[in-house]
């Protein structure tokens, strides 16, 4: 069971010496603060996010365009750009304080226990190299053998993914779209990582190799014991595949519990609009609602709930308020003084 | 829909009503005094756009055979005036080249695209000019469909200046500032002089609307007009799309590969695969009752947002063909989950489901 905790606690100091930390889950993130620095200012675009994934469990974190989803992936990661930081928080993985971790530290844990699949796999492949010399690479990388071996490796990782193992000699430009997705989950399985981070990994594509994609994801995820974050702005695509959800809004987690305490009992007033956004074709037809407004510029967050200025239930006070999450039944927590 | 037209929805008797349609070329004056007769802007008629396929020089020279992508392969329907068709399908079934080749800006190579009662084909140039404007585009990237060097205000002015449409400032200015306006960018007077790097990606598909209704066009092709914006302003500009028929009684082409968002907004759906289409109707009677195998899967697949609705998917294996080299009889045979023996062998013809409901499969042409 994955929870989201309200209160972090400090206990950084162990890291620098090397103790493992006790955690829950395989992956436990407490008040994430990642800034970018800009002439201006701070953009606070993640702010406080707390969340955790259990041992083979899939977590999904959604929200609208810029609310922070990818940047706290990345900030697990550490793949920050040059102007990003992460300002203060815990991210805890097997024991060890990620947050705290080395450039060089942190490339022991990339790919070996944490892969990401990327969006748009025409981008994030090598156009000038097989795919399957691409790879072979973190596994001569990280497991130090001959290539030709890690060639081996990643034939059976074509298979796995359910590409002919003799493609893995094809650049990028031969294959499909599905195609290339699947290769990119082929990269990210190659050194057996415990969890994956999946950053839209099937926005670009049709709804059909959507699916294909995402049962390859499940199919797998259970198979190998991952552990799964899907980072999404559909939240069709998070109720079908995810066990617990995060929805953020503007830097904050608004909304967490399991995928049937979200949509089915949905507390936030964001989470309720998000969700009547998208269309139940099970259902009877109606125009899919919209959330009236912008959300807020993140240099600058609005004061109090950062929902307000959008939110149709809200009154002023909710402007003097800076409301905590509260835990409205076991394990599912919401952000708005509303409920609290 | 009348009598003649019934046996020949989807793949098009063209010779059926060949008759009817005037020969010889079409001027700007006749195409000026068409009007809609009956319901239909549109019908389309056993329409076909094939592309060459490119042979190294040797080849080209050895051998005889052409080879060509049949991009659209024979799809006949028509377009009501001022409702919302969905044509819908995967990538690579046509459906983005049945659209362009609507506005003439792909050559057809057979079938008819017969517009208030007019040959297509056989319009003058100047007709042909005359025709664009009353048909428009929206594409799907809003950030690579304007030009980054031009004010709002060119941008939504160049397709009056370019038709010679107004002779003063003036009103140019009022079309400008209505269109904006009508396209949901209120105060437009705000946005004139901005620049499309100011604008969010909703805003600037909202100026490739305004573009396009500027004109005021009788149909617009708004070729996956959402599929990279946002959720909420995809509803936004879902809604925009809806008051547009309803207000100005603009006829929409709306292509999609998310049948739900068809299934929201518009009239009836036509889904295609690899050239052709394989079942059409009103919507809501395709949603709820669709025969073809393609439709029931399309439909199963389509993520809802209610984890405790588990139902049964149909997952296809792989991903449409390669349409230069379609399969023999039901060209949907090698993914179909319900394929019988005879499916490779022979084509299916449309079958009346019910009203203007058609599918094309073998089971309903009375095999099992």
């Amino acid at each position: 069971m994955s929870t989201v905790k309200t209160d972090a606690g400090p206990a950084a100091e162990a890291a620098d010496k090397g103790q493992r930390i006790e955690h829950d889950g395989i992956l436990d993130v407490r008040d994430l603060k990642t800034y970018f620095k800009l002439r201006d200012g701070d953009v606070k675009a993640v702010d406080g996010v707390s969340f955790m994934v259990g041992q083979g469990k899939s977590l999904g974190l959604a929200g609208e365009s810029g609310c922070g989803k990818t940047t706290a992936a990345l900030a697990i990661l550490k793949l920050l750009p040059e102007n990003g930081r992460i300002v203060s928080g815990e991210i805890l993985f097997d024991g060890k304080n990620l947050a705290k971790r080395t450039e060089y530290g942190m490339s022991k844990v990339r790919w070996k226990d944490i892969s990401i699949i990327f969006q748009g796999a025409m981008n994030a492949l090598n156009p000038v190299q097989p795919v399957g010399k691409q790879i072979a690479e973190p596994i001569v990388i990280h497991e130090g053998i001959s290539e030709n071996k890690a060639m081996v490796r990643a034939r059976e990782l074509f298979d796995l993914v359910g590409i002919n193992p003799k493609r893995v000699t094809e650049f990028p430009h031969e294959m499909s779209g599905g195609m290339r997705q699947r290769a990119m989950i082929a990269m990210a399985l190659a050194c057996n990582p415990k969890l994956i981070i999946g950053d839209e990994p099937t926005t670009a594509l049709d709804v059909m190799v959507q699916a294909q994609i995402l049962e390859l994801i499940e199919r797998l995820r259970h198979e190998l014991n991952l552990s799964f974050i899907l980072i999404s702005h559909d939240l069709s695509v998070m109720a079908e595949t995810c066990d617990t959800g995060v929805i953020m809004y503007a830097g904050k987690v608004v909304e967490a519990g399991t995928t049937t305490n979200i949509f089915n009992n949905a507390q936030h007033p964001y989470t309720r609009q998000l969700i009547r956004a998208f269309p139940n074709i099970h259902e009877t037809r109606e125009m899919v609602s919209s959330i009236a407004g912008d959300p807020p510029n993140l240099l600058n967050p609005p004061p109090g709930c950062r929902f307000y200025p959008r939110c149709s239930e809200g009154d002023p006070s909710c402007i003097e308020h800076d409301q905590d999450m509260v835990e409205v039944e076991s394990g599912h927590f919401v952000r708005c003084q509303k409920v609290a | 829909m009348d009598e003649t037209r019934t046996s020949a929805t989807l793949q098009g008797d063209v010779a059926l009503e060949k008759e009817k349609v005037k020969s010889g070329s079409i001027g700007r004056k006749e195409l000026r005094n068409a009007s809609v007769s009956g319901k239909d802007l549109y019908d389309i008629r056993g329409l076909e756009v094939f592309f060459p396929v490119r042979q190294s020089f040797f080849k080209a020279m050895v051998s005889t055979e052409k080879h060509w992508v049949r991009a659209v392969d024979g799809v006949s329907f028509t377009i009501g005036a001022g409702e919302i068709l969905a044509l819908v399908g995967e990538s690579g079934c046509g459906k983005t080249t049945t659209g362009r080749t609507l506005l003439g800006l792909e050559a057809q190579t057979g079938g008819q695209i017969i517009y208030k009662g007019l040959e297509v084909g056989r319009f003058t140039p100047g007709a042909i000019r005359d025709y664009r404007r009353h048909c428009q585009i929206i594409f799907q990237d809003p950030y690579n469909a304007i030009n980054p060097k031009h004010t709002i205000f060119d941008i939504v002015a160049e397709p009056l200046v370019v038709n010679h449409l107004t002779s003063n400032e003036r009103e140019k200015e009022e079309r400008v500032i209505r269109a904006l306006e009508e396209a949901g960018l209120r105060p437009a007077r705000d946005y004139l002089y901005r620049y499309p790097h100011e604008l969010s990606g909703g805003q600037r598909q909202r100026v490739c609307i305004a573009g396009a209704i500027v004109l005021e066009p009788d149909m617009i092709v708004a070729d996956e007009p959402v599929a990279s914006l946002d959720v909420s302003i995809r509803n936004d500009i879902l809604k925009l799309m809806v008051q547009h028929k309803k207000e100005l009684g603009v006829t929409y082409l709306f292509i999609t590969h998310d049948l739900s968002l068809a299934w929201v907004i518009s009239d009836r759906i036509a889904v295609m695969y690899l050239g052709k289409i394989v079942e059409i109707g009103e919507t809501e009677e395709v949603v709820a009752n669709p025969q073809h195998p393609y439709t029931k899967a399309l439909i199963s697949v389509i993520p809802v947002p209610d984890p405790t609705t588990k139902r049964e998917r149909t997952i296809l294996t792989g991903e449409t063909p390669n349409p230069a080299a379609i399969p023999t009889g039901c060209r949907f045979h090698p993914r179909c989950p319900e394929v019988m023996d005879i499916c490779s062998e022979q084509s299916p013809v449309d079958v009346q489901i019910r009203g203007t409901h058609y599918a094309a499969c073998l089971r309903l042409n009375g095999h099992s």
